[in-house]
């Protein structure tokens, strides 16, 4: 088995994991964690739909930030796409896209205030990065020959109109649709900053311990995505691109003098703004690494590690509830609502609801990461085993799952799982809002006690730390000759 | 261009010299068949004429190059995006005018699929898919036509009827063909190749059809 790289390098993340268990801080801290979990289920089962109108406004503009979010994201990716094979601009996408949602929305919120523009460029900022990769990665999948056979002095744009969006089609089109689901999600957790999203109403709902309201919003919310099939129709698209802007709401109005003081003195280090000069710069970097940066990057990284191996364990127990080489349709209709519940949850959401109950830690944060990629992962590596036919003398039960699935899907497992690492890390970062003490701890203090020019620096060291992540991750994946896909 | 006089052909895969160094001359009027075994070289003597000649043909390859999730028409209305202006070939991309429908209709009506002309070219059969690229080729319209095997999924009436078509509208072509009866009576010169070299250069009326199996 050791002689298997594959199995070599699972042993050895796990062995990182391991130790990594041993510095995090895991604790239920709450006083009656299970208490306020019992009441938390009790409101899912109870919902109260007609609390308030917020309910129904949050949705209507959870629907509309998705929407315009995604459209810009989208255009601006598509035309990024076009001269991705640039460095610099794969660089830029790079980093814009290292950057989280939530960290976008911060950053704006300082100087567009509660304005829309904040919420849309939030999501399109990031999506654009995350589009120009995939979209260029699918449009250079495209059959070269019937662009060769075409008359020369062909115009460029009528080459691309014919060879290659038609041949790319579904996939951009499949693609999209995936990432209006990620864009609700998105669009959903920007509440908790302060945008009129479901996050918000999910926020207040659950601080004054309305669980009841809480559970009305989780379900419609998961109404909203399961039923996406039905909503999005291609004829009812433009409808939906067109509408959107005007239900963004109205927020309050820039005030330009704030974008100016933001670009010109909040963001310069204050060394720099106080007359130091370069000498009081080098105290000051060297201050923020030692007393934020680092801690902050010590326990991303922990977390990171410990919500991956988390995420690949609850993968391998979740796949096999969908999966029909065992069991009845009863156990698999409710592995799917299980999978689909997981993976339709944004990660900052149940490690909100999480940490609520069971007090702030570690915890709360890698059952929430494991939950909902191991959601999203299961439902994936599940799906593939209903396309493996086994033979008709194949064991049973456990001898089944261990000898005949694992071994089968292992690959592509370790490729979906390591193409979520950095992914996790982004999500692990953002966490620290939260209060765990991730980087996005250490940046959300920096923003309420207004020092944006630290702020800024962790939020870039955030972005490299990504950066280098998914190097590796392709990295390892490249080593073992692992196929990846870009729907994941 | 009409003709075309070709010297120092040569292409190589992984270091290994499969076609040339040969001299191919082509007149106006010369309909060559270009016959020998497979592997002898005939569809990369096709690729090199196309790039050779700068495009200037109209060329069926074997794999025929077609945008599977395009209909007939436009896959076929592809032989002359170089017409057109943008504007014109993104509004036809969504709606066709008239007069190209008629065109590639016709075209179409003569290879006998007439009925095709709104089918995604993925869900039709081979042989409608060869025909397809035949018809690209057709209304392409270059002085020279390049087709690499261009009847070989064709059941025999069909063969012999886009053979016919192609003499009648290509004054001068070279056709890679397997099937060394169709060469002798569609085309009026025979070329063989051998070990990627020319081993047989001769026009079809003083050929016997035994002088051309010595090749294979």
């Amino acid at each position: 088995m050791l002689s298997y790289p594959t199995v070599r390098t699972s042993l050895i993340f796990l062995a990182i994991a391991l130790v990594g268990l041993l510095f995090a801080d895991i604790a239920i801290t709450a006083n009656n964690p299970w208490r306020d979990l019992g009441n938390f289920f009790l409101g899912v089962l109870t919902p109260n739909f007609f609390s308030s109108e917020g309910l129904l406004t949050a949705l209507l503009r959870t629907v509309a930030f998705a929407f315009v979010g995604v459209t810009v994201g989208g255009i601006c990716g598509f035309l990024l796409a076009l001269v991705y094979r640039f460095l610099p601009v794969r660089i830029f996408c790079a980093f814009i896209r290292a950057i989280h949602e939530l960290f976008w929305a911060l950053i704006f919120l300082q100087f567009f205030g509660f304005h829309p523009l904040t919420g849309v460029l939030a999501i399109a900022i990031p999506y654009s990065g995350i589009f120009a990769k995939v979209y260029s990665e699918i449009l250079e999948e495209a059959d070269p020959e019937p662009g060769r056979l075409l008359p020369p002095g062909t115009g460029t744009i009528t080459a691309f109109l014919y060879t290659k969006i038609p041949d790319c089609w579904i996939q951009l089109r499949t693609y999209t649709a995936y990432r209006l689901e990620c864009g609700l999600r998105s669009s959903a957790i920007l509440g908790f900053v302060g945008l009129p999203t479901l996050g918000f109403y999910l926020e207040t709902s659950f601080s004054q311990g309305m669980y009841s309201d809480a559970g009305a919003m989780l379900i419609l919310f998961y109404v909203l995505i399961a039923t996406i099939p039905l909503w999005v129709k291609p004829k009812l698209l433009p409808v939906y691109i067109l509408g959107a802007p005007f239900f963004l709401g109205d927020g309050f109005p820039i005030v330009w003098g704030n974008v100016e003081r933001f670009f010109t003195q909040d963001i310069v280090p204050s060394p720099l703004r106080d007359g130091e000069g370069l000498a009081g710069l080098i105290p000051w970097l060297n201050e923020l690494m030692v007393e934020q940066a680092l801690p902050g990057i010590w326990n991303t990284v922990i977390l990171t590690q410990i919500a991956l191996v988390a995420t690949g364990i609850l993968t391998l127990l979740a796949f096999p509830l969908i999966s029909n080489h065992f069991g009845g349709p009863i156990r698999r209709t409710s592995g799917h609502v299980f999978l689909v519940i997981a993976r339709s949850t944004p990660e900052y959401i149940l490690a909100y609801i999480l940490l609520q109950l069971w007090g702030p830690s570690m915890l709360p944060a890698v059952v929430a990461l494991a939950l909902h990629n191991g959601g999203i992962i299961g439902h994936l590596i599940g799906r593939q085993t209903n396309t493996i036919r086994l033979r008709s003398d194949a064991p049973q039960g456990f001898n089944r799952y261990s000898w005949e699935l694992v071994p089968r899907v292992y690959r592509s497992f370790l490729a979906f799982l390591f193409y979520r690492w950095e992914i996790i890390m982004r999500e692990t970062a953002i966490l620290g809002i939260l209060g765990i003490y991730t980087l996005g701890f250490y940046v959300d203090s920096a923003i309420q006690s207004i020092r944006f020019d630290q702020a800024m620096v962790l939020i870039l060291i955030t972005a490299m730390l990504n950066i280098g992540v998914d190097i590796l991750g392709r990295y390892i994946r490249r080593k073992l000759a692992l196929q990846t896909m870009p729907t994941c | 261009m009409a003709g075309f006089d070709l010297s120092g052909l040569t292409a190589s895969f992984g270091g290994e010299r499969v076609i040339g160094p040969l001299t191919l001359k082509v007149k106006e009027g010369d309909q060559v068949a270009l016959v020998g075994k497979s592997g002898a070289g005939k569809s990369t003597l096709i690729r090199l004429i196309h790039q050779r000649v700068d495009g200037q043909s109209s060329l069926v390859p074997q794999d025929l190059g077609l945008v599977n999730a395009l209909p007939v028409f436009h896959n076929v209305f592809m032989g002359q995006l170089d017409k057109h202006s943008t504007w014109y070939n993104t509004v036809t991309l969504v709606r066709p005018f008239k007069q190209d429908r008629k065109q590639v209709l016709e075209l179409l009506d003569a290879l006998r699929m007439s009925e095709k002309l709104w089918i995604p070219t993925a869900s039709l059969s081979g042989g409608q898919r060869q025909r397809v690229a035949i018809a690209r080729a057709l209304y392409r319209n270059a002085p020279v036509l390049l087709a690499d095997e261009p009847i070989s999924a064709l059941d025999g009436p069909m063969a012999h009827h886009v053979m016919q078509l192609l003499r009648d509208r290509f004054k001068t072509s070279v056709i890679a063909l397997h099937d060394v009866e169709m060469a002798m009576k569609y085309c009026n010169r025979i070329v063989g190749i051998q070990n990627g070299q020319v081993a047989l250069d001769e026009p079809t009326d003083q050929l016997a059809a035994a002088d051309i199996m010595s090749l294979y």
